[in-house]
This record gives C-alpha cells, sequence and structure tokens, in this order.
C-alpha cells in the first residue's frame, strides 16, 4: 500500500515538475515585451469594448494612445473627461477637454403620428427591413421600429417604447459610445452634445422628401417650410433637401424657433415648460 | 381595408414543421415497439410507458420552473427520446431506474444545452450511457423473449447474442462453437432474441427507417455508411480470422446496430448536416463500434461510438463543406 | 428526363391561370413609368413636364453600358417627373403619363403579319436592340443587348431560352408559347444571328405538355432550335441551373454564363426581340399572370408598362376581402408590395394576391440541425451557417462560404421545418458583403 502512495506521489510530482519546467521555458521564450504604460491606460479605460473611441476595444484603445505619445485625437466617450484626465496623469500629457455628448433619436413617427401601413413579417432586424421596404408608415428615413440599436446598445440605454414603436435613451446611461448610431441602417440617431443641464434643441426628423409628400406619412415631419430658420438669429438652424438642422455648436437655447414649427419637429429636452403668460407676451410681439 | 403584409421571398412555405418531422419518426419506431411488446409483453409496455411519461415531465418541469421560459412539450422531440431511452434498456429494468435515467437524458442530455436543437449529444444516449455505468448489473440482465407475456416477475434471463460470442472468444473457444449457442440468424433478424426492447427485431427497424427515408426525415448517407462500414471492417476481420472473429452478418443483425444506425445516429440535432460529414460521422460510427465490440471491454459499442462521434460534429461540419455549384473543380 | 442535379424544390404549382387567353387590359387613366426598370444605371428622362408623347417614342435613355432606354407605352402629356413608389417598397423617379386617345408612332408596324425575313447585320440587331429598349423578361430586367454582345475571347455555342416558369402559380411564359410560338421563333433565330450561334435549346417543364407539343412542332420548322422538356423541379428557371440542366455545363462561381460559352434568355425577352427588330415596336408591353387562390377570375394580361397594379387586380375581378399580401412576381422570388398603385415594370411576370391566412409566415422555432437547407440549396451552400454568420455579424467568414453566390431562389426558407427566415439573414449579409467588396476595391 505504502509504495502505491509512493509511486502516485512520486510520478505526478514529477509530472508536474516537468510541465512547471516546460512552461517556464516557454514563456521565456515566447515573451513579449510590451511597455507597461499600455497596462496604465488600460486599467483606467471603462473596459467595455464598446468600440466607441473608434478603435478595436480598449486594449487597442490605450496601445494606439501609447505608440502615439499624446492624447490628440483620443477620446473615450463612455469615460468622459474625466478618464481622459486620468490617463493624462498617468501618462504626463495633456487632455484636451471633450464636451460630453448623447445619442439622440431624430425621428417622432410614433404609431399615432406616422400610423402604420403595412404589417411587417420576418427577421426582425432593421437592417433587413430596410433593404425591403420604406418603413410601417411609408417615410423612407423614418424610424423602422425593430431596434437594432437596442441591441447594439452595450450600456443599457435604450429600450423600444411600445406605445410609439420608437428606441427611447436614458440619458443618464447614454455614455455616448456611438454604437446606436452604427448600428441604424438610417442614420436616424445623432450624437449631440449633451449641453448645460442636458438641456437640447434638435430637429427630431431626417426626411429629406419634399413637405407634402412627407406631411402624408407622418403629422411630425420636417417640412422644410423654413420657418425656423427666419426665426434663428444665430444662424444655427440650416435648411437643405427639404430639411431643417440645428447645429448644436451655434444653438443658444433661446427657444424661439420650436413655437413656430407648423408641425412640431423641433424638441426641447430637459427645458423647464414655458409660461403661458410669456408665450402670450411673444405672439402680441410677433402681432 | 386590412394591413398589407409585407415581408422577404419566399411567400410560401413547404407543409413542414419541427412537430411533423418528431411525430413522423414515432410512426417509423412503431413496428420496432410493437415487436418488443409481442416478445418481452407487459414488461415493455410499462418501461416504455414509464420512460416516455417521466421524459415528458422532466421536460415540462424543467422548462416551466427551472428555465421559466415558454414550455414545448407537444413538439414531440420528449416523447422521441423517452421511446428510445426505454429502447435501450432491458424490458425488466426497475421502474425507479428508467425514471432516473429520463431525468439524466432530458436533464443533463438536453436541457443543460438550452433544449431542442442545442444538445451536441443524443438526449436518449446520455441516459442510457449513464444507466449502462451505474447500474451495470441491471442493465445488462437481459430477458429472454417470451411470445405475449403477461407476467411481470420470474422471466428467465440470460446474456445477448454479443455477449455470447464475446465472453465465448475471450476463453478461447472457437466462433464455429460458440454460433449454435445463440438464436438462428433469422430469429436474430426477426427479433426473437435477448436485448434490449427496441433494438432487438433488424426487420422492424428497417422498415421505419425506410418509413422516415420516404418521409424524407433522414437521409441514407448515416445508416448506409455505419452499416456498410460494420459490415465492411468486420469483414475484413472475418475474412483474416474466422476463428476469432465472427463474420460480418452476424453483427449487424445483433445488438443495437440497427436501432443506433438509423435511429440514434440519425437524429438530427446530433449529426453533421453536410452530405459529406454525414459519410464521414457514419463512418466513424461503424469503425469505433466495431473496435469497441471486438477489441473493448463491453460486448456492445454503438452507444459509446455514437456519442464519441456526437462530440466530433462541429468539426466534421466545419471540415467537410458541400461542393459548391460552380465551384472551380481543376484548372487544366 | 433532364434536369439540373443538387438540391431544389417542389412547391405546389398551383396554375390557375394557364387555359386562360392573354386579354389585353384597357390603358388605365394615367401611368407612371420608373427610370430605374432595369438592373443597372437608370434611365435620363429626355422630355419634360407638358410634353406631348405618342405610344412608343422614346422618353428617357440608357446612357451607360449597363442600362435601358424607355419609351412611352401610352399616348398623352407628361404631367410631372416625380417619386413613386415601385416594386422596391421605395419612392423612386418616374415619368408620369396622363392618357388620351391611343396613337402608335409611325415607325412602328402594327399589323398582326408575320416577318420571317431578317436582313440585318449582327452588329445592326444588337443595336435595335439596344435602341428599343429590351430587357430581360423573366424579373431581374437585365439588359438584354449586353447579354448579346459577347465579350473578346470568349465564344459563345448554344443559345438557351428559358421557357420554364419554375415559379408556381406564373403562366404568362406558358401562355406566351402557346399563342406566339411563330414570332418566338422569328425572334429565336434573329437572336441566334445576332450571336453567331447554330444552336438553340428552349427548355420547357414538363408541367406545360402543350407548349412542349406546339414548339416542339414548330421548332421542326426552324434550323438549329430544338426543345427539350425538364423535370419540374424549382428553381430550374435560375440562368445557372438552366445552364446545368440542359447542356450538363457548371458556370464557375461569380462568372457569366458566356464562360462556359452560353447566352440565356427568356421566351418573354425573345418575343420582344422579334417585335423590336421585325416590327420596330419598343418594350411597352408585357404579357402578366394575375391570380390568386381567392382572385376571382385569374387571368393572363396584355399590359402597357406603368399600369397601376391596381387595375390589373381591378379587371381580375377586384381585390378580395381581406387580402394579406401583394406580390410582384411569383411566390418564392416576388416582391411584397407595400402600395398598390406601384407601376407595372418590364421585369413584372405575375401579381399574386395572397389572402390573410396564406401570406402568414410560420412560427419561428429553434434549429434543430436537420439539414434540409442544405440539401435543397440549389448552389450547395449552407443557409443555416451563414444566417448563423450573419447574426453574430461575421461577414468575412460569409464571404469566405460563398454568400455572394445566393441568387435568393429561397428553397432554403421554404424547407425549414423551424420556419427559419433564412432568406432575410442571408440579404442582411449579401448586402454587408458587398459594400465590403465594394470598399476593397475602391482601395
Amino acid at each position: 500500500m505504502n509504495e502505491i502512495v509512493l509511486y502516485s506521489v512520486l510520478s505526478i510530482g514529477g509530472l508536474g515538475t516537468l510541465m512547471a519546467i516546460v512552461l517556464y521555458i516557454v514563456a521565456q521564450r515566447f515573451k513579449v515585451i510590451e511597455d507597461p504604460r499600455i497596462d496604465t491606460v488600460e486599467e483606467r479605460l471603462p473596459g467595455a469594448n464598446c468600440g466607441g473611441c473608434g478603435y478595436a476595444g480598449c486594449r487597442n484603445f490605450a496601445e494606439e494612445i501609447v505608440k502615439a505619445g499624446s492624447l490628440d485625437g483620443f477620446n473615450c466617450p463612455p469615460g468622459g473627461s474625466e478618464t481622459m484626465k486620468e490617463i493624462a496623469d498617468a501618462l504626463g500629457l495633456e487632455a484636451e477637454e471633450q464636451e460630453p455628448m448623447v445619442a439622440v433619436v431624430r425621428c417622432s413617427g410614433s404609431l399615432e403620428a406616422a400610423p402604420p401601413k403595412t404589417r411587417f413579417e420576418g427577421l426582425n432586424t432593421c437592417a433587413f427591413a430596410h433593404s425591403l421596404y420604406a418603413g410601417r408608415s411609408g417615410c423612407p428615413y423614418g424610424c423602422l421600429g425593430e431596434g437594432d440599436c437596442v441591441v447594439s446598445c452595450a450600456f443599457d440605454a435604450m429600450y423600444m417604447d411600445k406605445d410609439t414603436g420608437l428606441p427611447v435613451i436614458i440619458e443618464e446611461n447614454c455614455v455616448a459610445c456611438g454604437a446606436c448610431v452604427k448600428a441604424c441602417p438610417r442614420d436616424i440617431i445623432e450624437l449631440r452634445k449633451k449641453g448645460k443641464k442636458s438641456r437640447r434643441i434638435f430637429v427630431s426628423c431626417i426626411n429629406k422628401e419634399k413637405g407634402g409628400v412627407a406631411r402624408k406619412n407622418c403629422k411630425v415631419a420636417c417640412i422644410g417650410c423654413g420657418k425656423c430658420v427666419k426665426e434663428c438669429k444665430f444662424d444655427a438652424i440650416t435648411l437643405e433637401d427639404n430639411l431643417a438642422y440645428i447645429d448644436f455648436n451655434k444653438c443658444t437655447l433661446c427657444r424661439k424657433c420650436p413655437p413656430v414649427c407648423p408641425t412640431g419637429a423641433i424638441h426641447e429636452v430637459n427645458l423647464p415648460p414655458r409660461k403661458v403668460k410669456e408665450k402670450k407676451e411673444e405672439d402680441s410681439k410677433e402681432a | 381595408m386590412s394591413l398589407l403584409t409585407v415581408s422577404g421571398s419566399p411567400h410560401v412555405h413547404a407543409d413542414e414543421s419541427v412537430r411533423k418531422i418528431m411525430y413522423g419518426v414515432l410512426i417509423s419506431l412503431v413496428p420496432a415497439m410493437l415487436v418488443s411488446f409481442y416478445f418481452f409483453g407487459l414488461g415493455a409496455i410499462i418501461v416504455t410507458l414509464t420512460a416516455v411519461v417521466s421524459c415528458v415531465v422532466f421536460e415540462f418541469l424543467i422548462q416551466k420552473y427551472l428555465i421559466k421560459g415558454p414550455v414545448t412539450i407537444c413538439d414531440g422531440s420528449a416523447i422521441i427520446t423517452g421511446v428510445l431511452l426505454a429502447f435501450n434498456v432491458p424490458s425488466n429494468l426497475p421502474l425507479w431506474i428508467v425514471v432516473v435515467g429520463s431525468f439524466v437524458a432530458i436533464g443533463m442530455g438536453k436541457m443543460t444545452f438550452g433544449g431542442l436543437g442545442k444538445n451536441p449529444f443524443n438526449p436518449a444516449l446520455v441516459g442510457r450511457v449513464f444507466m449502462m455505468i451505474s447500474f451495470p448489473v441491471q442493465m445488462t440482465t437481459w430477458p429472454k423473449p417470451i411470445p405475449l407475456n403477461t407476467q411481470l416477475t420470474d422471466v428467465v434471463t440470460g446474456p445477448t447474442a454479443l455477449a455470447v460470442v464475446k465472453d465465448g472468444v475471450g476463453r478461447g473457444e472457437k466462433v464455429s462453437e460458440l454460433l449454435p449457442k445463440v438464436p438462428e440468424y433469422m430469429d436474430l433478424f426477426i427479433g426473437n432474441m435477448g436485448g434490449s426492447l427496441g433494438e432487438i427485431s433488424a426487420i422492424a427497424l428497417i422498415l421505419g427507417g425506410l418509413y422516415m427515408l420516404v418521409r424524407k426525415i433522414i437521409t441514407w448517407h448515416i445508416p448506409v455508411s455505419y452499416i456498410g462500414s460494420v459490415f465492411i471492417f468486420t469483414g475484413i476481420l472475418w475474412w483474416v480470422n474466422p476463428d476469432i472473429y465472427v463474420d460480418p452478418v452476424f453483427h449487424l443483425i445483433t445488438g443495437g446496430l440497427m436501432l443506433g444506425a438509423i435511429y440514434m445516429a440519425t437524429d438530427m440535432v446530433t449529426s453533421p448536416m453536410t452530405p459529406k460529414g454525414m459519410l464521414i460521422f457514419g463512418i466513424g460510427c461503424g469503425v469505433l463500434t466495431v473496435v469497441i465490440r471486438v477489441f473493448g471491454a463491453y460486448p456492445e459499442g454503438v452507444s459509446f461510438a455514437i456519442l464519441i462521434m456526437n462530440a466530433f460534429v462541429p468539426i466534421i461540419d466545419r471540415a467537410f463543406k458541400p461542393k459548391r455549384f460552380g465551384e472551380e473543380v481543376k484548372n487544366g | 428526363m433532364k434536369t439540373f442535379k443538387l438540391g431544389g424544390v417542389h412547391p405546389p404549382e398551383n396554375k390557375f391561370s394557364e387555359k386562360q387567353p392573354v386579354e389585353i387590359l384597357p390603358v388605365p387613366e394615367s401611368v407612371s413609368i420608373p427610370l430605374a426598370q432595369h438592373l443597372g444605371v437608370p434611365a435620363n428622362p429626355v422630355v419634360k413636364k407638358g410634353d406631348k408623347v405618342k405610344t412608343g417614342q422614346l422618353i428617357a435613355k440608357g446612357e451607360a453600358f449597363i442600362s435601358a432606354n424607355i419609351h412611352s407605352s401610352v399616348t398623352g402629356t407628361v404631367t410631372k417627373i416625380d417619386d413613386v413608389i415601385d416594386t422596391s417598397g421605395y419612392r423612386k423617379k418616374a415619368i408620369i403619363i396622363k392618357t388620351e386617345e391611343d396613337e402608335w408612332d409611325g415607325s412602328i408596324d402594327t399589323s398582326d403579319n408575320l416577318i420571317k425575313e431578317c436582313n440585318l447585320s449582327r452588329e445592326d440587331i444588337v443595336k435595335k436592340i439596344n435602341e428599343m429598349g429590351i430587357v430581360g423578361m423573366g424579373g431581374a430586367a437585365f439588359p438584354s443587348h449586353v447579354k448579346l454582345m459577347v465579350p473578346k475571347g470568349k465564344k459563345a455555342e448554344y443559345f438557351l431560352i428559358n421557357g420554364v416558369e419554375c415559379e408556381p402559380y406564373l403562366t404568362a411564359d406558358h401562355r406566351l408559347m402557346l399563342e406566339k410560338g411563330e414570332e418566338l421563333m422569328v425572334g429565336i433565330t434573329i437572336q441566334m444571328k445576332a450571336l453567331g450561334v447554330d444552336k438553340a435549346i428552349i427548355g420547357i417543364e414538363n408541367n406545360k405538355p402543350d407548349a412542349i407539343e406546339y414548339i416542339g412542332k414548330l421548332a421542326q420548322e426552324y434550323k438549329g432550335i430544338s426543345v427539350e422538356p425538364l423535370k419540374i423541379k424549382y428553381p430550374q428557371g435560375a440562368e445557372k441551373q438552366l445552364i446545368k440542366a440542359l447542356i450538363n455545363r457548371e458556370v464557375p462561381s461569380g462568372k457569366l454564363p458566356i464562360e462556359v460559352g452560353c447566352v440565356v434568355h427568356n421566351v418573354g425577352t425573345a418575343f420582344a426581340v422579334y417585335e423590336a427588330v421585325q416590327k420596330n415596336k419598343p418594350l411597352i408591353e408585357r404579357i402578366i399572370t394575375v391570380t390568386g387562390s381567392n382572385i376571382e377570375k385569374p387571368c393572363n394580361l396584355m399590359v402597357r408598362i406603368g399600369s397601376p397594379v391596381a387595375a390589373l387586380i381591378e379587371v381580375a375581378g377586384g381585390l378580395p376581402d381581406n387580402p394579406g399580401k401583394v406580390i410582384s412576381g411569383g411566390p418564392m422570388m416576388g416582391k411584397a408590395l407595400n402600395d398598390l398603385d406601384v407601376p407595372v415594370t418590364k421585369g413584372t411576370s405575375g401579381i399574386l394576391v395572397f389572402s390573410k391566412k396564406q401570406s402568414g409566415r410560420v412560427p419561428e422555432i429553434t434549429c434543430i440541425r436537420c439539414g434540409k437547407c442544405v440539401n435543397t440549396c440549389p448552389m450547395a451552400l449552407e443557409p443555416f451557417f451563414l444566417a448563423l454568420l450573419v447574426d453574430k455579424q461575421r461577414f468575412e467568414d460569409c464571404e469566405e462560404n460563398m454568400i455572394m453566390d445566393c441568387m435568393e431562389c429561397g428553397s432554403c426558407h421554404f424547407v425549414c421545418p423551424s420556419g427559419r427566415p433564412l432568406l432575410d439573414s442571408i440579404r442582411v449579409g449579401k448586402s454587408n458583403v458587398g459594400k465590403m467588396i465594394r470598399e476593397r476595391s475602391d482601395k
């Protein structure tokens, strides 16, 4: 019996030692010398591998930063300026101040505003629906409602609203990684500056059809009438191909344009409710 | 006016569904089931019923309370697992073992991987091998067939034909001396021999297999390559030394080969998808079966062979792509 | 009997309208003629708002190499050039013409006389076909003159004519063969001359015995033309499968039929060529089957290009109560329409109306790895695997597994017992891989 124990211990122990030696040799031979700073940077990154920076994951991002030796043109959207600052401190570099961004869904063609004219059946992805037809309401620019963006979101910052059939962005969770922007086959989602107190004004439509055609499919489409362009004193609104666009760098949140929009395509977010009185005054002034 | 549907082509669908396939398999199992009821009597009916009911119940419980997903016991796949499991055990097996085996088959073999379509191993075989290893005595006590037996106890038991030959050869006896100790070939072919419930009657299994071929539930590739490779391999051995190796026909009609080749190996979920892959899979099963039967410790190797080949299916699928239409053959 | 070897399915035929002679659809009040009716670059309009046009007058010119001329199918006034929903489901540019009394362009021979003699040279025939805007009428609408120009270094040996009509329900080609057999034969002879081949084979599926007999009898009078009955199997009408079935040659992956010395045309195209060359008549009308199990009067109609689909359905007895789906083309490869004002184009072979019950898809469940899709794929691809790769966004692997060879015949989805939308996924994959390949070649 003792012999068996002895042999077992010896053979297993011997095998273990042998393997350890082999492993050690292999590890030494095939060692890849890496800049330790890459690890330093990677530690400070969120590690979601979302691809928002434009690189293949956090590791690749770290490698590229170390290779470049400066932080110009690098930004980690989920981490924001805080993370970039940390990295800058760790590497002894300067970080540009990046303004936080947020994803914005530029379509309001809800089931009510843009009633479905057809029933879609098949593979439930926007990519397929986009290749098949113009969409449930007939608007070739509008949201297809199959939720490719929601699937692409790695931060639980999106969900599909069953009542409207449109995706909703949960601002607190959104890190502006841009995954949804890439996932949307119609480029409906845009990254916009978060703005002070998350206040934003934007045109919630990207339909470039003529006003009448767009209006036929959707009550809240931008019809390209240009009223908002005239109203804006800061040249923040441009009209191109029957579609108004508000430049978030120029917009001062003066709140003049939303009321003049005949279809209500201009949306305000997180702004305090308008005082009825104020509005009346404005109206009287205009008159 | 109601809304028009928009969808991609094709706009028509064949009259085919998973449920139809599963019930088709069940229909094809009827002849073999009847033969087993005839030779093993009441015991066979009770074992089959127990296996089927417990498989369905376990699937229902797991889907409803453990996974909390949709319950799909109506698709018939659990019933097939139950029947095949029963086909793989002797008719006098204690019922509690059958229940345990069903649990392992459904729970470990199928639901662990996510249910129908996702299991890498044939669930019935997982259950069978589990029972084989855990309860070897009960699992290898084969009752002798007594037509239309209604008694549950006191059946005469004996080894299977394969075991007789294997043990005999192991003791140094000649095959020609051993063959008189097993039933006639005709009896073996019809099913008048000791063995697991469903494996005894080659003719009934072949009938079922033909039905499945006609219904296009299975293709010929796996059964033919499996049985063919067993035939050729054992034939070579027999030709080399007929004293210690039994003839190929004996190998074909005894044991679980027919059941394995027609029902177990052809299980859609756990077999390769390409015709070429199926042939390789069948040949692999055949060679392994013979190796285990002739050189291994067990007299029967079908279940092990198929389970081992199941593990190779993803690799086979990847390695043996079909020859594409218009693929450049040879430039010359 | 001959057929192609790999894969294929046999969907229920349901050819309700096969005994209905071709009727002429009255000219509608207004037509919208899309500028992109063919494969390739859309044509450029040469008329403007307010112009008067005669039937058969050129209204848009195909200027690129792969493009086709478009002619007015009616007499009337151009009201506007605007975006109209077409079969693609999107708004595309179209010329909208309000019709007046039908007056044909003077150069067109509108008589019924059969003209057998053709003294034009090879180049002139191709030029004529180009001018008259002839495109493939089987569905893909590939400009015909391009096919008839054999590239340098290649030689055509066979001219194959597709009278297979393997799509269920459709009977347009069948009726054409029965009613315009003589013209068809002359059309084939003309194209044989243009190609410089002396062998032409007409492939007809065995479910059209009357056509096989009639065309077979006619073919005896014409040198080099023979008729080959084919076993019923979908998708036999696909170019590569037809070549395999008729002369047992495999077109290499990614190559054109000319690679194996063949040119394939549809019978509809061959007839259009006859009219173009002998009668100077551009492609402005075609035969369309209007059918469906709920349609009161399934029929075959001679329709002016640009007529709205709704007008066709009206003649066939109107839309049944509770329509579920209206399909342009056959049930296997047709496009479901999202609007009934969609105009008929040169490539429309049928209008199929499905009831609500027929239009639903089989509920989708998990793949049981039965391998039926692999066995039925006529291109020997692995649809289940491609669909999986697309779901995982692994488009490089898709390309490696020859996703671009898929011709979207739909056999895989048709047979799938789990009702998985395999073709839907593959289409997404194809468009992504296509994008990838284009980006690569741009670099």
